[in-house]
């Protein structure tokens, strides 16, 4: 007769099936035997203790993002599971593959309001793509093997797992599980010859194409097939916040990121082109400005896994519904070789404009404070732009998206979806183990970096190489921003009096130096990077600095602001 | 665009959990459920939600997108009145005295097509089922009569007009795909 396991033991075994081998988390009561399990698996299954649960799942999404593979996070019950659901949105609104795993009582309490029992699958299932309690032992095997393969597969998201005690101590005789289809959901769309056939024929009779390219290509490991799509029928592409390392920032087809701070040729030229072809990307507002008169004069179409983004923002032309690694190809195969010279060159007096107007100023001052645009470009020149960047949210983040370049893909991680600060450096920390061959930059600032400063302690204990650039401005610089330019530059409560941050690394063992003259610059960056392990580099940046151009929420995608 | 009472049929497997999920897409987007049913439907573990809700066009389709999105839904669609039978049932409770009195309330009871369930010295029960017109009109005129002491109406169910069920042919072409795996 086979051996008897616990459920909690099954959770162990049935991770392993499912090819887990680093897990972000925070023990407590009602997840013990699960912690307890842990301790015999320690050598197959990396458990890494965060400081904070919401930092569990945000390491999570960081590792997620750079290793293609489903990030992992384990937390108990009541204010452990609540403290992931900021992480659980986040994932769900950036499509990131996490599968979290929390500790809920036993089932004869559920529902009595015994201690740290909080309706995990009420709260969370709106803000995921599946959320489940796993009531009995003999349930785990299917259900972490269901969660995985939901999490990865289609679009990608968040799945919850609500492991009750009783179901982590039961005895059971393990049965591995292999879910690889469920009746209900179809992640994988058969295509549709027609509408490939009419896209391509719509590429075929476009003057003026503008491809916009999502985090869909890279989750869809795309990027080649739209590469090759792109440079068949020479299309010009911008990016999304999250596709931006979809295809080498120094291609020559790329013209730049699209959105509120994106470049104002791709912003400007969504409104000119006679085709806008959408690739896994979802039309944000921060991407349409006001959609009433947003690329009225194109035809759209738009390729996405997800069926319900088709016309949900943009009403488009044709849907192309599917996995784009098969779509796309089907297209190029139909589409005709040919140049779009003179529509390419288009681009170019905006692109100027911009860099007289904006880009110049912003990464190459000659005096006054530091600039974060000017950081930005010189630690990514210094990383031969070969780093990944993580991003908190804010000034920081919009900086270093537009600033940075990219040379390989899954090299963005940032909160584009629902902006959560706090987010860079956990997501940081995942991003080293996710991928531990490449360097890990993040850039925070002084509001965002203390939101999750408490996994200072992670990385001391890990010696995580994170490569931390704090950009402090003493203000929350991007509501401040905002503050000059919609609300009479009425300051209300976004000035901030900053600790020593210097002191704070130093007290968790990492390595750091702060930057407040300019000549000091690259002298500090080359420190951080030959540095191993963390490093904390602070640059004092000029306080009212604004993130230029700026497309004002509500505006006309072409009605960028180059100066305010 | 117009607003018009939309017929949302949805089916789900049979798990813990749905409702909430499918009503959530609906408050979510500030869309008020006017009825809802949900049963057992005939296709064996597969559950049948009927729900109706005023809204647009775009509205319903983004709301049977997303709720079909819900990884253990099965199918959403919407329709509009002309494109299925619909039907719901009504129950009332009157005065047997008033009834007895009032000749009118019979006469009232027989023109509807309405049936009395039960009679007893207080009370009678009437049952009536058609669309909700019908039964508000036989509520407002035995209601003129002074004689209803209770009333109550289900949520609509609705069938389809074509000739098979959409939910089948799903099931099968996915079995198909089953096998394929
Ligand atoms: C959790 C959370 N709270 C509040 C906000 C709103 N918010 C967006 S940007 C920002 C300011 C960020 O300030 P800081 O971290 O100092 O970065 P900066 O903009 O100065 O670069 C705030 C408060 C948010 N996005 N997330």
């Amino acid at each position: 007769m086979a051996e008897k396991i616990t459920g909690a033991e099954a959770m162990m075994r049935a991770l392993e099936k499912e090819g887990v081998n680093t897990l972000f988390g925070y023990p407590g009561g009602a997840i013990m035997p699960t912690y307890d399990a842990l301790y015999d698996h320690k050598k197959t299954l990396n458990h890494i203790l965060v400081r904070h649960e919401q930092g569990a799942v945000h390491a999570a999404q960081g590792y997620a993002r750079v290793s293609g593979k489903v990030g992992c996070a384990i937390v108990t019950s009541g204010p452990g599971a609540t403290n992931t659901v900021t992480g659980i949105a986040d994932a769900m609104a950036d499509s990131t593959p996490v599968v979290v795993i929390c500790g809920q009582v036993g089932v004869s309490m559920l529902g009595t309001d015994a201690f740290q029992e909080v309706d995990v699958v009420g709260i969370t299932s709106p803000a995921s793509k599946w959320s489940y309690q796993i009531r009995r032992a003999s349930d785990v095997a299917w259900a972490v093997s269901r969660a995985f393969y939901i999490a990865r597969s289609g679009r990608p998201g968040p799945v919850v797992l609500d492991f009750t005690k009783n179901a982590q101590t039961e005895l059971i005789d393990y049965k591995p599980a292999k879910i690889n289809f469920i009746r209900s959901y179809d992640p994988t769309p058969a295509l549709n010859k027609d509408s490939i056939k009419t896209a391509a024929k719509l590429i075929n009779n476009s003057v003026k194409p503008f491809a916009l390219l999502g985090q869909g290509v890279e989750l869809g490991n795309a990027n080649q097939e739209v590469k090759a799509l792109l440079e068949k029928a020479q299309i010009p592409f911008a990016s999304t916040l999250l596709g931006l390392s979809d295809i080498p920032s120094d291609h020559p087809l790329n013209m730049g990121m699209l959105g509120m701070h994106g470049n104002l040729g791709p912003n400007v030229m969504t409104n000119q082109c006679d085709l806008l072809i959408a690739i896994g990307m979802r039309f944000d507002d921060r991407v349409t400005g006001n959609l009433d008169t947003y690329a009225k004069q194109a035809k759209i179409i738009h390729f996405d896994i997800d069926p319900s983004e088709f016309n949900k923002n943009v009403k488009i032309d044709v849907a192309i519904l599917g996995d784009c690694k098969e779509s796309i190809p089907a297209v190029t195969e139909l589409v005709d070789a040919t140049k779009h010279d003179s529509w390419i060159a288009g681009f170019k007096p905006y692109a100027e404009k911009e860099y007289n107007k904006v880009i110049d100023k912003a990464t190459h001052p000659e005096n006054g404070p530091l600039l974060m645009g000017e950081v930005v470009q010189k630690i990514s020149e210094a990383t031969n732009n070969e780093a990944i960047l993580v991003t908190d949210v804010g000034q920081n983040q919009m900086f270093a998206c537009r600033y940075f370049k990219y040379s390989k893909p899954r090299s963005v991680v940032t909160s584009g979806g629902i902006g959560t600060m706090g987010f860079g450096l956990p997501a940081a920390i995942g991003a080293t183990f996710g991928a531990p061959d490449r360097t890990v930059c993040v850039f925070c600032g002084d509001g965002g970096l203390q939101m999750t400063l408490q996994e200072f302690g992670t990385i001391m204990e890990q010696h995580a190489p994170v490569k931390i650039i704090l950009l402090n401005n003493n203000f929350l610089g991007n509501v401040r921003q905002w503050q000059s330019m919609f609300f009479r530059r009425r300051y209300s409560f976004t000035p901030m009096l900053n600790p020593d941050y210097a002191m704070i690394a130093k007290a968790y063992n990492i390595a750091t130096r702060t930057v407040i003259e300019r000549e000091e610059l690259n002298d500090a960056i080359t420190e951080m990077l030959n540095t191993d392990g963390p490093f904390l580099l602070q640059c004092a940046i000029m306080e009212e600095d604004n993130v230029l151009p700026m497309t004002p929420p509500g505006a006309n995608v072409d009605e960028m602001l180059l100066e305010i | 665009m117009e607003n018009k009472l939309y017929t949302f049929i949805i089916y789900s497997e049979n798990v813990p959990g749905i409702l909430s999920q499918i009503t959530a897409v609906y408050t979510r987007r500030q869309v008020n459920i006017e009825s809802l049913n949900v049963c057992a439907s005939s296709t064996p573990g597969a559950h049948k939600y009927t729900i109706t809700a005023y809204c647009d066009e775009p509205m319903a389709k983004m709301l049977t997108a997303q709720i079909e999105k819900r990884i253990d839904v099965l199918q959403a669609n919407y329709f509009t009145d002309d494109e299925i039978f619909i039907n719901e049932t009504s129950l009332l409770k009157i005065s047997t005295p008033i009834m007895l009195q009032n000749k009118n309330v019979c006469k009232i009871v027989r023109i509807h097509n309405a049936h009395i369930v039960e009679v007893n010295p207080i009370y009678a029960t009437i049952e009536k089922t058609g669309i909700t017109n019908d039964i508000l009109e036989l509520y407002n005129e035995l209601n003129s009569t002074g004689c209803v002491l209770q009333f109550v109406r289900s949520g609509r169910i609705a069938i389809t007009k074509d000739f098979t069920e959409h939910l089948d042919e799903y099931l099968a072409e996915r079995e198909k795909q089953r096998k394929d795996i």
